[in-house]
């Protein structure tokens, strides 16, 4: 699942045309889809996963004034194991990356994963030793919402894109809900791909590696 | 202690600090490096090897009575020659006065000084610090092991001047052991205190100590 397209997650062998018409969508499974994905849009039940800034703005979504209820999310689900979206709000240091990645195993599936703001999605202005760049390292995710931090408008506009995303779904595409493991050593990417994506930018690449 | 004289810090470690200076040259000589005044503050750089005798006077003597330990830290400078300095902040809560005690430490040498825990209780966790980023062994400190980073991190100790500020290893390297990292692994039950009360606590939670299931007691 997740916007970002693991490897290898077509190389599947190749259907018979009897699975393909089991399967492809039809006018069963397309009204079905369309019942099950507007109860899960509108339902969704975040787990908060706060670490920085980004979860101030996060809590000022959820209060009185911009009022996450409006999107079916009124119950903030404290237990990952009653959550089905996770939205990581701050920063992540990689003390914390096994405790994100054990938090998204115990999630039950369908589940989703929003990456708010610019540390999370990117590692932001900490590109240092204790920052994950970016959590898609870490966990698949679906939404980048950018922002340092993001308004709550910003995050609210995440929320119905992935709302959008989730009305797309079909129960025929099984690879939806595949956890594109690369190996046990529970990594998500492969590992060329998290140092290629981790790459520094801006004014760190001045920051040489070499002691 | 009389009265706690606070805010007035700066001002009276000016006043204060010839006297602890000069009472520090008379009794210990040799051991007291060179001494100086930063924007008030009286600093005082002693020798490695007496400096818990030192740091213990401080401490017991009616006239100094330096009985609260702000901090502990340390410095690297990007001088390769200059040697690494450990800091003591001190103050007198009695008396008012600050005084900052400095360790150096040659480069070149294991990095190795005596911990003050058994002079200052709030030493632990700040001693534990300063080892976690700059290496500085403390000898005689009762759990010395990182902090801040997990117990595992390999990688060295950040806050040197020569630690690079992405790391030694790769992004995914670094990714690849912390994920392998187990965090409940990092909580001992000493941590939780458990293990002072683990003769009152049920025959059941015991059994479940004694095997090992958050960490063993003893």
């Amino acid at each position: 699942m997740g916007l970002i397209d693991a490897p290898d997650s077509h190389a599947a062998p190749t259907p018979t045309s009897a699975e393909v018409a089991g399967v492809s969508p039809n006018f069963i499974t397309t009204k079905l889809d369309l019942l099950a994905n507007w109860g899960r849009a509108n339902s969704l039940w975040p787990m908060p996963f706060g670490t920085a800034c980004c979860a101030i703005e996060f809590m000022a979504t959820a209060a009185g004034r911009f009022d996450l209820s409006r999107f079916g999310m009124e119950r903030m689900s404290f237990s990952p194991r009653q959550a089905d979206l996770l939205i990581c709000a701050g920063r992540l240091p990689f003390k914390l990356a096994p405790i994100i990645r054990r938090i998204w195993d115990q999630m039950p599936q369908p589940k989703w994963c929003i990456s708010m703001g610019a540390c999370a999605s990117t590692g932001g202005i900490f590109d240092t030793y204790t920052m994950v760049q970016g959590i898609d390292t870490i966990v698949p995710v679906d939404v980048y919402v950018p922002g340092c931090p993001p308004r709550p408008e910003g995050l609210i506009y995440g929320i119905m894109l992935l709302q959008k995303k989730i009305k797309g779904e079909t129960i025929a595409d099984p690879t939806l809900r595949q956890e594109h493991m690369v190996d046990d050593r529970g990594f998500f990417l492969p590992p060329e791909k998290i140092d290629e994506i981790s790459e520094p930018f801006g004014n760190s690449v001045h920051q040489t590696r070499s002691a | 202690m009389s009265s706690v004289v606070g805010g007035v810090g700066g001002v009276g470690g000016v006043e204060d600090g010839p006297t602890a200076l000069t009472a520090l040259t008379s009794r210990f000589g040799s051991a007291i490096l060179r001494a100086g005044v930063s924007c008030g503050d009286q600093i005082v750089w002693v020798e490695r090897d007496r400096a818990h005798e030192i740091l213990a006077w401080l401490r017991d003597d009616p006239e100094q009575q330096f009985n609260y330990l702000t901090d502990v830290t340390a410095v690297d400078y990007r001088d390769p020659e200059r040697p690494l300095e450990v800091v003591y902040q001190l103050r007198s809560l009695s008396r008012g006065v600050d005084l900052r005690i400095k360790i150096p430490l040659d480069k070149s040498q294991p990095l190795r000084v005596d911990s003050v825990w058994d002079l200052w209780k709030g030493a632990d966790w700040i001693e534990r610090e300063v080892y976690d980023m700059f290496g500085v062994v403390f000898t005689g400190h009762p759990d010395l092991r990182r902090i801040l980073m997990w117990e595992t991190y390999a990688e060295g100790y950040p806050l040197r001047k020569d630690f690079p500020l992405r790391g030694h290893f790769t992004r995914a390297e670094q990714t690849r052991q912390a994920l392998a990292a187990n965090p409940e692994a990092h909580y001992s039950l000493e941590e939780l205190s458990l293990a002072e009360a683990y003769d009152e606590l049920p025959e059941d939670v015991k059994r479940r100590l004694d095997k090992g299931e958050r960490g063993f007691v003893r």
